[in-house]
């Protein structure tokens, strides 16, 4: 974790329910740092617009307390909150111009005309955009409307700012696009931000750390390369890139190492993450790049026999899919560089990997 | 590939003109191809555009043309009409001759009895004049005799006025301004200048007044009581404002007489609201207000009636305006007053100028529910159209009055084109 003794924001045990039946935040404990980009990453439906409007003040938690600068803001009306704010669909106003748009936080805190016109330029200079102020937002293309809408957020320096899936309508070469341009302008203006998405890609690429969602809790809060790398939980692995499967029991417990017995009879050395009780059924994660194709004998613990099923040519790497250990979904990814193995349908071969990418955790 | 090809012609043409490989103008080709499929769309659509054709502009040019003809005396005294034209100097009574083609046409139209229309005609100018006609042609049929001009002015000394004969050559022409002139309380005396009608007959620029105001009273009511209702609809959840819906509708699926009974029912003098009023003693029985069969029935009745028409447009525009915009204005630190002035408020405007100008135009031509409810003071530029095309049977009048009651409407379709644009307007 990042440093807690004095966060920007914290969530202090915060619980909300739209219906009085069911919680749709469970418990949420978040301290966010100044400067930092955090990451709100989860599936449809887990809450995580929900969070993000009781931050913003749209929505009041049922129980708990939100920590502003060190200020309880429950009761605080959104518009007093000083919170900069990027929708998903951007919610540009049709009736006036770019220049107005941005200009009117500015407007309603009373900024003066040419003080405002100056900002509102430097602001659409930021994003690229000082051309086209004089535009109505029915003009502008889709990333171009998304630069709008946050060139808007920050023209009045919010020191908060709440981005809202704000490049999913995007396609994907813009979307990459604007992810590095969203990072850079966060690196410059080191303003907090708070992102949410469920593109796990995304949030790997932006965030200084993640918070993972899943059915109103938080899973793992972490570094992108320590969720990718060392997912805590089944749903972290299964959530964050892609991930092989093998179900199994386990054996024997040594230090952080464990034996597994794959369900196909196969014995498997992990790392035992979530996997302490003997005997307890377990869930390995592995990446499929992490996987090597006929390695040479001795040089892994886990070797296995292996049938190839399937063949996937993409560009950069094959992608395979086979039979090990019982299980027909097994993903295979072999880099395409010169020299790298050629695989056939129907061809038998082995398949190896070492213990440290093979994690027991939680079934 | 287009080597390979023996049709290929042997070099581009000498003019830039974009062709076919074989050689004819691409857009004679485009025309050709695509005209089955014009045909076919005006197959499509002629149904339609005779439709109307038929019962639209042919009736809209038929009144048109109504307003300003004027064939009565041309067909039943043409050669009187003639005469006067080329012989008469306007100074004094015409001449013997003129007096003798007069009566030969007037006894010849007497005996085939269509006397009277000339006489009505006539009257429209004058009132009067049917009775001097009537008379005068029953006289001359039975014992007329030369010299008529004696005769004449001797059944009625108003045949020696130059006047009446002035009225007479006034009303001859095939096509007159006469009718327009009424219908905005004018009218040519008998030397052809335009003046004022006399005190006692002018009503049509008072009616066309009461109907622009009733209407705009009653487009402003629409709103006020419309526009919250479309708002609380747009941000209902859907089941209860599926409910709300049908309740707004449900006037529309009932009769508009069945509707504007409820309100005399309602409102009468021994009505339910009286009746109430005076059981909780807020009114003496002797006080009871007049609610209807005046200026207030007829408002209250239109406005009800035609409240959906104002909620319809401004809910459906509402219905576009996605939530988020109220939210963005308030997280860039717009209170919620503000934000709703400044981001909603103009977003709905083509509803509301949509709803406005569908609801003020229905009103200004209004007339079933002015004619129920409005007894004299609550009756409006229609009831008077209606009355002339039934009662008196002045169809040029009743014609003129529809055509002002039209140009009025569309200048104001041409006012609000030019101030909001048409293509602004959203009725759903
Ligand atoms: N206004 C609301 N009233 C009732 N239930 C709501 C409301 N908003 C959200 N919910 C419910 O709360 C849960 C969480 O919704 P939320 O919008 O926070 O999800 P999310 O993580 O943002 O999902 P997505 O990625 O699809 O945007 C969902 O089950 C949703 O149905
Ligand atoms: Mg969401």
């Amino acid at each position: 974790m990042a440093e807690t003794t004095d966060p920007f924001v914290r969530f202090q045990g915060i619980q909300k329910s739209y219906d009085g039946e069911t919680l749709v935040v469970k418990d949420l404990w978040l301290d966010i740092a100044k400067g930092e980009f955090l990451t709100l990453l989860g599936p449809s439906g887990s809450g995580k617009t929900t969070c993000l409007m009781m931050l913003a003040g749209f929505e009041t938690p049922t129980h708990g307390d939100i920590i502003l600068d060190r200020t309880p803001i429950n009761t605080v009306p959104p518009h007093r909150r000083g919170i900069g704010m990027v929708f998903q669909n951007y919610a540009l106003f049709p009736h006036m111009s770019v220049a107005e748009n941005v200009g009117y936080p500015l407007k309603v805190r009373g900024v003066g005309r040419a003080d405002a016109r100056d900002r509102v330029r430097r602001a659409l200079d930021m994003v690229e955009l000082g051309a086209l102020g004089s535009r109505r937002p029915a003009q502008l293309s889709g990333g171009q409307q998304q630069r709008v809408a946050l060139a808007r957020a920050l023209v009045f320096e919010p020191s908060l700012v709440l981005l809202d899936e704000p490049l999913g309508a995007l396609d994907k070469t813009l979307r990459e696009q604007m992810q590095y341009e969203l990072k850079h302008i966060h690196e410059t203006l080191g303003v907090t931000m708070v992102y949410v998405t469920h593109d796990q890609s995304e949030a790997l690429t932006m965030s200084d750390r993640i918070a993972v969602f899943n059915d109103g809790v938080i899973q793992q809060l972490d570094q992108p390369s320590m969720l990718y790398e060392h997912p805590g939980n089944a749903f972290v692995a299964q959530f964050i890139g892609e991930n092989n499967k093998l179900m199994g029991r386990v054996e024997d417990v040594a230090g952080d190492r464990c034996r597994v017995r794959a369900d196909s009879g196969d014995l498997v050395e992990a790392l035992a993450i979530r996997a302490s009780g003997l005997g307890e059924r377990t869930l390995m994660s592995l990446r499929p790049e992490r996987v090597s194709v006929n390695p040479p004998p001795g040089s892994m613990p886990n070797v296995f026999d292996a049938e190839v099923l399937e063949l996937i040519y993409l560009g950069d790497h094959l992608r395979s899919r086979m039979r090990v250990c019982g299980q027909t979904d097994f993903i295979v990814k072999v880099p395409n560089w010169a020299g790298h193995v050629h695989l056939r349908p129907g061809e038998h071969l082995t398949v190896g990997w070492h213990v440290e990418d093979c994690r027991a955790l939680d079934a | 590939m287009a080597d390979a090809t023996p049709l290929a012609p042997a070099g581009p043409p000498a003019d830039d003109i974009l062709r076919t490989r074989d050689g004819v103008p691409l857009k004679t080709t485009l025309r050709r191809v695509t005209r089955r499929q014009r045909l076919i769309a005006l197959g499509l659509v002629m149904p339609l555009l005779v439709f109307i054709v038929v019962t639209f502009l042919a009736p809209i040019g038929m009144m048109l043309l109504r307003a300003v003809d004027n064939p009565v005396l041309q067909t039943q005294i043409p050669r009187t009409v003639a005469l006067l034209a080329s012989d008469w100097d306007g100074q004094g009574p015409p001449d013997e001759r003129i007096f003798a083609t007069l009566a030969e046409e007037m006894i010849q139209q007497y005996k085939a009895r269509e006397i009277a229309r000339v006489g009505t005609r006539l009257n429209y100018e004058q009132s009067g004049l049917r009775s001097l006609i009537t008379k005068t042609a029953r006289t001359i049929a039975r014992r007329g005799t030369p010299p008529w001009k004696e005769t004449f002015v001797a059944i009625d000394d108003r045949w020696g006025d130059a006047k009446t004969w002035g009225i007479i050559r006034q009303a001859s022409s095939r096509y007159t301004p006469s009718f327009f002139l009424a219908a905005v309380d004018l009218r040519l005396d008998w030397r052809g200048d335009v003046v004022a009608q006399p005190e006692e007959k002018r009503i049509y620029g008072l009616m066309f007044g009461r109907t622009l105001w009733i209407s705009a009273l009653v487009t402003a009511l629409c709103l006020a009581l419309g526009f919250p209702l479309a708002c609380l609809l747009a941000s209902l959840p859907l089941r209860q404002s599926n409910l709300l819906m049908i309740l707004v509708l449900l006037p529309f699926w009932t009769s508009l007489l069945v509707r504007t009974t409820a309100w005399i029912v309602l409102l009468q003098t021994e009505g339910v609201i009286n009746d109430l009023l005076v059981w909780i003693g807020m009114l003496s029985d002797e006080g009871r207000i007049q609610m209807i069969y005046n200026q207030t029935g007829t408002i209250i009745a239109m406005t009800h009636i035609l409240l959906p028409f104002m909620v319809l447009p401004i809910y459906s525009v509402m219905k576009t305006i996605p939530p988020t915009h109220m939210r963005a204005a308030r997280s860039l630190g717009a209170t919620p007053a503000r934000a709703f002035r400044e981001v909603y408020l103009p977003q709905t405007l083509p509803g509301v100028g949509a709803g406005a100008i569908l609801v003020f135009i229905l009103s200004v031509g209004y007339y079933i529910t002015p004619a129920l409810v409005g007894g004299r003071t609550g009756e409006m530029i229609s009831n008077l159209i209606a009355y002339h095309m039934q009662k008196s049977l002045n169809w040029g009048l009743a014609a003129a009055l529809g055509a002002l009651l039209l140009a009025a409407v569309l200048v104001l379709y041409w006012l609000y084109n030019r101030l909001i644009g048409i293509d602004k307007m959203k009725f759903g």
